[in-house]
């Protein structure tokens, strides 16, 4: 098992640990809806330092992160980060990650804990003009401080303006006493605010620091669990369940990140997906009937016949609801239609829905 | 946590109460906490006879779903209600108002097989 700077911490102030993508993680302190609501209402600070980031540098760096991601990094300035996606040469998805500009010859690729080894492998094989590649996941924290309260707790920590940092932006800047701290203007919540990312040895510092400038507003840690139902609430799509290695990131509603302006792996399969259509797409839905997706559940129409399968399923402790994520027939990706999802052998009447499921 | 001398309990972590010829039945304070907030129990077998060890429901958590077994084999007589509305009862009073059936006791020798609170506790850990 790996270890994230701040385990002993977690532990002390009671978390529930689990082991996540290899690491000792905490997936809740005071519990789900109350961090969860702590996050959509004031402030909460997750620790996913998990996280992998590389940094690949060179003049030829910016061809090589264009022939691997969908999205067309050519239109970042230095400051500016995109989500985008690597597929994996036979229409699947290796990895989601951010893209970050530090400056024209030097980016910043963050990734997910399960697929550090997989995404430097892959990147590494498309590596033909010698971009300086740099793994500095271990070494490296990131906090997400996300919530409405999040800008003011944080601002008392530095001098950089952080209202002044746009969405999708970034500053490197001095936070709590420590220079090169990079803030984002980015995280997975929809409830605003930034992710932090500085180096292991002022982890301990900047997490407490951040908890006295937070006491006022009532900050609280916050584990993976709420992190995912918040996530759910937006329709963010997690790697592993809403998207893998066999699903595309046109099925997967991602066309907004796969740009056909530049040359990059699966284009023409993924040009051809967009022009022709897909069989199945990644919907969103709500419950009509009692009952709560979970993921791997199967989805029917009203006869029960197949459509799909749910990817992501929960009570959704902001609209009191129970939503999910799932492919299905394309016929029946439309917002309004009926379909049904199984639960313990019965079929459980739910409706097709715009996502994100939380209205702004 | 909670582990009261007056319930017996299973390794499933389900407890009994036993009233006169009846029994009430709901999850452990370790099982509560285990799950997270729970959202609902589902509870099918009302006026069914249960046999021990089967399923008599399931209790849905946001993050999780898990199966209820009956400790002893019994008629299912009762429903607590009130959990329909206010689920979180199980999690804030798994042993009071957080109860969920109430159901005959139909072999006798099946409650000497459960666990005391102290054999309970081994198996928790706590």
């Amino acid at each position: 098992m790996q270890h994230i700077a701040l385990e002993k911490t977690h532990i002390a102030l009671g978390a529930k640990m689990i082991e996540f993508a290899g690491f000792n993680m905490p997936v809740s302190y005071s519990g789900l809806n109350d961090e969860h609501q702590t996050v959509r209402n004031a402030v909460g600070v997750f620790d996913v330092s998990h996280m992998g980031e590389f940094i690949l540098k060179g003049d030829k760096a910016l061809d090589l992160i264009q022939r691997v991601t969908s999205n067309d990094a050519s239109v970042l300035s230095d400051g500016k980060a995109q989500y985008s996606c690597l597929p994996n040469g036979k229409g699947g998805i290796v990895d989601d990650l951010l893209v970050y500009r530090i400056d024209e010859k030097t980016y910043m690729l963050v990734v997910n804990a399960s697929n550090i080894d997989k995404d430097w492998n892959w990147i590494s094989s498309h590596n033909t003009q010698g971009v300086e590649m740099k793994n500095i996941s271990e070494k490296t924290s990131l906090l997400a401080v996300q919530g409405p309260k999040a800008l003011e707790v944080l601002q008392k920590l530095t001098n950089v303006k952080l209202a002044d940092i746009p969405y999708y932006s970034f500053v490197k800047g001095t936070f709590c006493g420590f220079d090169n701290v990079l803030i984002s203007n980015t995280g997975y919540t929809g409830a605003g605010g930034f992710e932090l990312y500085f180096e292991n040895e002022q982890a301990e510092k900047i997490w407490n620091a951040v908890f006295e400038a937070g006491a006022s507003f009532g900050i609280k840690p916050i584990g993976l669990g709420a992190r995912d139902t918040l996530r759910l609430e937006m329709g963010f799509c997690l790697y592993g369940n809403d998207i893998d290695d066999s699903t595309s990131p046109i099925e997967a509603g991602l066309g907004w990140i796969t740009k056909f302006t530049k040359e990059f792996t699966d284009k023409n399969h993924l040009l051809s997906q967009k022009e022709k259509g897909t069989d199945k797409k990644l919907v969103g839905f709500e419950m009509i009937e009692r009952g709560i997706p979970r993921h791997g559940y199967p989805i029917v129409d009203v006869q029960g016949n197949i459509l799909g399968a749910v990817t992501s399923g929960t009570q959704s402790p902001t609209l009191n609801k129970a939503i999910g994520m799932g492919y299905v027939k394309t016929a029946f990706a439309k917002a309004g239609t009926e379909i049904f999802v199984q639960i313990r052998d019965k079929n459980i009447k739910a409706i097709v829905c715009k996502i994100p499921f939380l209205k702004k | 946590m909670n582990f009261p001398d007056n319930v017996k309990y299973t390794k499933d972590h389900e407890w009994v109460k036993v009233e006169g010829n009846t029994a009430y039945i709901g999850i452990t304070d370790f099982a509560q906490k285990e799950l997270g907030d729970i959202v609902y129990v589902d509870i099918t077998t009302l006026n069914e006879t249960v046999a021990k060890e089967s399923v008599f429901g399931t209790v849905e958590a946001v993050k999780t779903v898990s199966d209820l077994f009956m400790p002893i084999t019994g008629k299912v007589l009762e429903i607590n209600k009130k959990i329909d509305a206010n689920p979180e009862l199980v999690n804030n009073d798994p042993y009071g108002d957080g109860w969920m059936i109430k159901c005959s006791i139909d072999k006798a020798e099946d409650l000497n097989q459960l666990l005391n609170s102290t054999e309970y506790k081994k198996i928790v850990g706590a």
